[in-house]
């Protein structure tokens, strides 16, 4: 096994370009060494990012978006008051990762590229409307974080393709974010399921809302009738339920060892339901 | 009572001192089972079955032995032949011979200079598998046609026309539960079910042994009873038993599934075949797939009560699997379920049944959680119905000293009544309940045991104490055992220090289980310091030139008694131990016995729990044990025995549980997906000691260890059912299990 610290995301797509392996980056590590200790993945050339200047920045544009570096872990995230303010839910769902050992490590964008249907920090993204920032050998190019899954442990990333960097958008006036997961017990677990709901208000109405939904196929899935069907309302028990409907009709859910398909499709319209409400009252707040 | 107002002026019985093991083990010093290292030594790693069942047509590991740094490979052939019972089953599971009989079942082994070494070197041993039929349920393994586990596995207790995987029956009980049924004003029939647990000890196995072409040997490793690891060894690699010195390390954690052996014979005919020292330690995904979970069950229970409370009869089916070898505990689990009622009419019967899963091993109070999940669940149902308040019905039949018990016997002082009592004037029963919460009530019974002991204890110069017992301390036990040797002697706790000593040291001691320990080595050290006491009296007498009869102990010394009261000033232990040289030599006490006098114990356990009634998730909100402990030496470590044992229920009855794919693997063989509590699931869980004391122990002690995770499934299972007003009769009680319960009620 090769052990790389490139400089710059350049360097690092560079190492991976001409890399003939099996190839991964290093970011926390939580899912990288976690493989490599149980024969799962043993990579042939190991890449860690976290050598690369800038990569534990949180940086707050002027137009109010906000750029979160490829290193930044779960216990940054959630000290960052002024990001914890916009994007509560982005943050409470890294959080929810492992223990606080594994918060010292994780990170947003190990959790993404790792691939997981289950992965918790993802629906809260793709609910935000957040983007990935690719660097590659053609290039660098911006991705919706809802295009970067493709199936369980796959990603669109090409060869030699890494992620700098993940991206909010500005979070305006009256907007509110919520992350809710169901695990059958109370820390230490892999999400049954998940659901992330990001909305705007004005006044009690809502007009813009996205919702997405993991654990219930074999990507996180954003839906878009889910967010429709609260746009125009004031979430009131109809919406509710139009809600939760569209939830239980996106489920695309397998059973397994973790729940049933029963189980995950009813329990997704319950959570999509509960973050709803939550993000709801953050939004007015 | 004489033996209650004995067994109270206490000076250190009954205090709460810090353990002698606290600082090693938070600050790292505390050797385990993984912590030692020897010149020379080799890594080992067992290769495993990935089939449930088939025959093992050939093993080919010469591309394994020519792998860098291999030293060792053994498969069956390197272990005795023409062993027979309980050793054969050991060997047979440590070591497949003709058959793999379960997912992980163990068919060579390696012994390298790296562990890495070892690892790769493991894919390069080929085994070609012949597949065979298997059967995982224990329902599933007694149908007509199941595949068979073993022929000729059954002894003669088993019925004619059985199914062969059936192995042994237990029937007892006595009247004629037919004729209290017909007496009774409502009968209820249900069955009930529970899956496999994992007894979850957070260290795993682990072992350094090193074995002499001389047939001489040493063996480090973590149990719970290293005289019968020594024993075994020494039979299944066909030495003298004498030849092997076994020391236990420190134990992260045994709940009974370190009474076993799996993998120390292992790395002793490693190390025969290599001549050098070999380290085994066990991953956990193999401590789940080859160490024993508990059995899983499948039972039917039949209670009668009248419109008073009063239960006219009671019976019971218990089907117990136990894996690919029969000891399924299922007589226990026939004799504990009805053991806290006084029943005209009774009959239980229990089945052991195999199948193609890992040989099941001891799990605290083997067998008896899950009967009184069963015969408990029954009872607050006829209490539901019949509108009767669950304390007052089980004190209405509670068993009492003299009350012919369910299985035979009758009791001797027991403390049922008295923890039922205490339970119903606990502030947690009369509490008020939160909107849709429920309360669950439970009793729970367990034996205790006591088994062959043997304690030393030795004087020093300076007039502090060396105490050697032979029972790993799986629970704070050296805490009480200088507690115990201090309040007989009249010094101070931190004058004592206590040691677990190895194979060479002392007499054969059983292992650290049936919850006997401060029972058994606790009145062995109590003994073991009168037997001292006597011999620094003789020494005081001699000097004084007056009888040894005339010399009184009190408070650590020596006193002139009777006649000669007064005449010399007292003669303290320091005084007495640094002349011993000149005075007739060291002063060492023992005392070696088997004692017939371990006080069954009796629980009432209350539980409160709330179901969210969209995704079936359980949260118990309020926890209260009620226990007899008979006496508690050290009231802290009595009290965690309470906690861990409701804290284990707690996951056992919620989320534990061994998942088994169609092709027989085991799919969760790891801490996330087998899911034990974590510390944020649990409540603060309450705990009351009710002391009513053995008459079999100078103190009146009481096992205490196993007691206090029988009532828990049950109780939790009637606060769930209380809560989401629907019976649940399948373990665990996982959320998607509540929201089809639910479901199918609506
Ligand atoms: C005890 C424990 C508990 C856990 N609990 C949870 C949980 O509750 N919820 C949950 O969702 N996950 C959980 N995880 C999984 C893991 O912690 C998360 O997925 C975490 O976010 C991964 O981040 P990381 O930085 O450690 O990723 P890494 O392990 O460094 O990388 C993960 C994957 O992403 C790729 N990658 C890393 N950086 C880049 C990059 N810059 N560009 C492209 N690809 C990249 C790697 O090649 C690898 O395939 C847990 C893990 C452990 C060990």
């Amino acid at each position: 096994m090769r052990y790389h610290t490139p400089s710059s995301f350049e360097d690092a797509s560079a190492i991976a370009a001409a890399a003939t392996g099996v190839t991964r980056f290093l970011a926390g590590g939580t899912d990288v060494l976690v493989q490599l200790r149980s024969d799962l993945v043993t990579p042939d050339d190991l890449i860690d990012i976290k050598h690369i200047a800038g990569v534990k920045d949180i940086a707050r544009h002027s137009d109010g978006s906000w750029r979160i570096g490829a290193a930044v872990s779960g216990a940054e995230l959630a000290e960052h008051e002024a990001l914890i303010a916009e994007w509560p839910g982005v943050v409470e769902a890294l959080e929810l990762i492992g223990s606080t050992q594994i918060q010292a490590r994780c990170t947003l964008v190990g959790n993404l590229c790792n691939g997981s249907p289950a992965a918790d920090s993802v629906p809260a993204m793709i609910a935000a409307g957040a983007t990935a920032s690719v660097v590659g050998p053609e290039g660098t190019r911006e991705l919706p974080v809802e295009d970067v899954p493709t199936g369980p442990g796959m990603t669109s990333l090409g060869p030699g393709e890494v992620v700098s960097a993940v991206n909010l958008p500005p979070r305006g006036e009256c907007g509110g974010d919520a992350y809710l997961r169901f695990i059958p017990r109370t820390e230490m677990d892999i999400a049954v399921v998940g659901a992330g709901v990001s909305l705007s208000r004005e006044g009690d109405t809502i007009i813009a809302a996205r919702v997405a939904l993991g654990a219930v196929a074999p990507t996180v899935v954003l839906v878009e009738e889910a967010g429709a069907a609260l746009v125009g309302s004031t979430l009131d028990d109809t919406a509710l339920a139009a809600l939760a409907g569209a939830a239980e009709a996106a489920c695309r859910p397998i059973s397994d060892k973790r729940g049933t398909v029963e189980f995950r499709t009813q329990v997704a319209g319950v959570l999509a339901r509960r973050a709803a409400k939550i993000a709801y009252d953050r939004a007015g707040a | 009572m004489a033996f209650d107002e004995e067994t109270n002026g206490f000076k250190v019985v009954g205090t709460r001192p810090d353990r002698p093991d606290g600082i090693d083990k938070v600050t790292g010093r505390a050797r385990f089972g993984a912590d030692v290292t020897a010149p020379g030594m080799l890594h080992a790693v067992i290769i495993r079955s990935p089939h449930a069942h088939a025959r093992i047509v050939k093993i080919n590991s010469s591309k394994a032995e020519a792998a860098p740094g291999v030293k060792a490979v053994v498969t069956r052939a390197d272990f005795a032949e023409g062993l027979e019972g309980e050793n054969w089953n050991i060997l047979e599971n440590l070591m497949a011979g003709e058959y793999a009989l379960y997912d992980g079942h163990a068919v060579a082994a390696i012994a390298a200079t790296s562990s890495l070494a070892a690892r790769d070197a493991a894919r390069l041993v080929e085994v070609e598998y012949e597949m065979l039929p298997h059967v995982t349920d224990v329902d599933d393994a007694m149908q007509e046609g199941a595949p068979v586990i073993r022929a000729g596995a059954a002894d003669g207790s088993v019925p004619a026309g059985m199914h062969p995987n059936v192995v042994r029956c237990h029937d007892s009980g006595h009247g004629d539960p037919e004729e209290g049924f017909a007496e009774a004003d409502l009968v209820i029939e249900e069955r009930f079910t529970t899956e496999a647990t994992h007894q979850g000890y957070i260290e795993p196995h682990a072992c350094l042994g090193t074995l002499g072409p001389d047939g001489r040997g040493e063996l480090w490793c973590c149990t719970q009873g290293h005289w019968n690891v020594q024993k075994v060894c020494a039979a299944l690699l066909d030495i003298e038993t004498s030849k092997l010195r076994v020391t236990a390390s420190e134990i992260g954690g045994g709940f009974g599934g370190k009474t076993a052996v799996f993998i120390e014979p292992v790395a002793l005919a490693l190390s025969r075949k290599a001549n050098r020292p070999v380290k085994l330690v066990m991953p956990r995904a193999d401590v789940f797939r080859a160490t024993g979970p508990t059995a899983s069950t499948s039972m039917d229970v039949k209670i009668g009560m009248k419109k008073d409370g009063t239960i006219t009869g009671a019976s019971g089916v218990f089907r117990c699997q136990g894996g690919a070898f029969p000891g399924a505990p299922m007589e226990f689990t026939a004799m504990c379920g009805f053991a806290p009622y006084a029943l005209k009419h009774v009959r239980q019967i229990g089945y052991d049944v195999m199948t193609n899963r890992p040989k099941q091993a001891a799990y605290r109070a083997p067998g008896s959680p899950m009967a009184a999940f069963a015969v408990e669940s029954v009872i607050d149902e006829l209490c539901n119905r019949l509108g009767l308040d669950p304390i007052d019905v089980r004190l209405k039949n509670a068993s009492r000293e003299g009350t012919k018990a369910n299985f035979g016997p009758s009791w001797d002082r027991i403390g049922l009544v008295e923890t039922l009592e205490a339970a119903k004037e606990h502030p947690h029963f009369s509490a008020p309940l939160a909107e849709g919460a429920g309360r669950g009530i439970s009793c729970g019974f367990w034996f205790n045991h006591a088994g062959e002991t043997a304690v030393q204890l030795a004087l020093s110069e300076d007039g502090t104490v060396q105490l050697s017992v032979g029972t790993p301390d799986i629970g704070g036990s050296r805490a009480s055992m200088c507690m115990m040797a201090a309040e007989e002697l009249g010094i101070p706790y931190e004058d004592v220090r206590t040691t677990v000593a190895d194979t060479a040291t002392l007499g054969y001691n059983e292992i650290s289980h049936g919850s006997r320990v401060t029972y058994a080595s606790g009145l062995a050290t109590i003994e073991a310091a009168r037997d001292t006491v006597k011999k620094l009296c003789k020494r005081a007498a001699d000097k004084w030139g007056i009888d040894a009869e005339a010399v009184e102990w009190r408070e650590g010394c020596a006193i002139p008694s009777g006649p000669n009261a007064g005449d010399f000033d007292p003669m303290p232990i320091k005084e007495i131990a640094g002349r011993m040289g000149q005075t007739g030599g060291p002063i060492v006490g023992h005392f070696e016995a088997t004692p017939e006098g371990a006080g069954v114990s009796f629980a009432t356990h209350i539980v409160d729990a709330e179901v969210d009634r969209e995704t079936g998730a359980t949260t118990v909100t309020r926890y209260t044990v009620v226990q007899d402990a008979g006496k508690a030496i050290h009231p802290s470590y009595v009290e965690g025995q309470y906690q861990g044992g409701a804290a284990q229920g707690i996951g056992w009855a919620l989320n534990e549980e061994y998942i088994y794919d169609e092709d027989g693997r085991l799919q969760n063989a790891g801490f996330l997906d087998y899911r034990i509590p974590v510390a944020s699931d649990l409540p603060m869980i309450d705990t009351v000691i009710v002391e009513v004391p053995n008459p079999g122990h100078p103190y009146g002690v009481r096992g205490v260890g196993e007691t206090s995770i029988c009532p828990p499934l049950a109780a939790i299972a009637n606060a769930v059912s209380n809560a989401a007003g629907v019976r649940m009769q399948d373990l665990p009680m996982r959320p998607s299990r509540i929201l089809e319960a639910l479901k199918a009620r609506s």
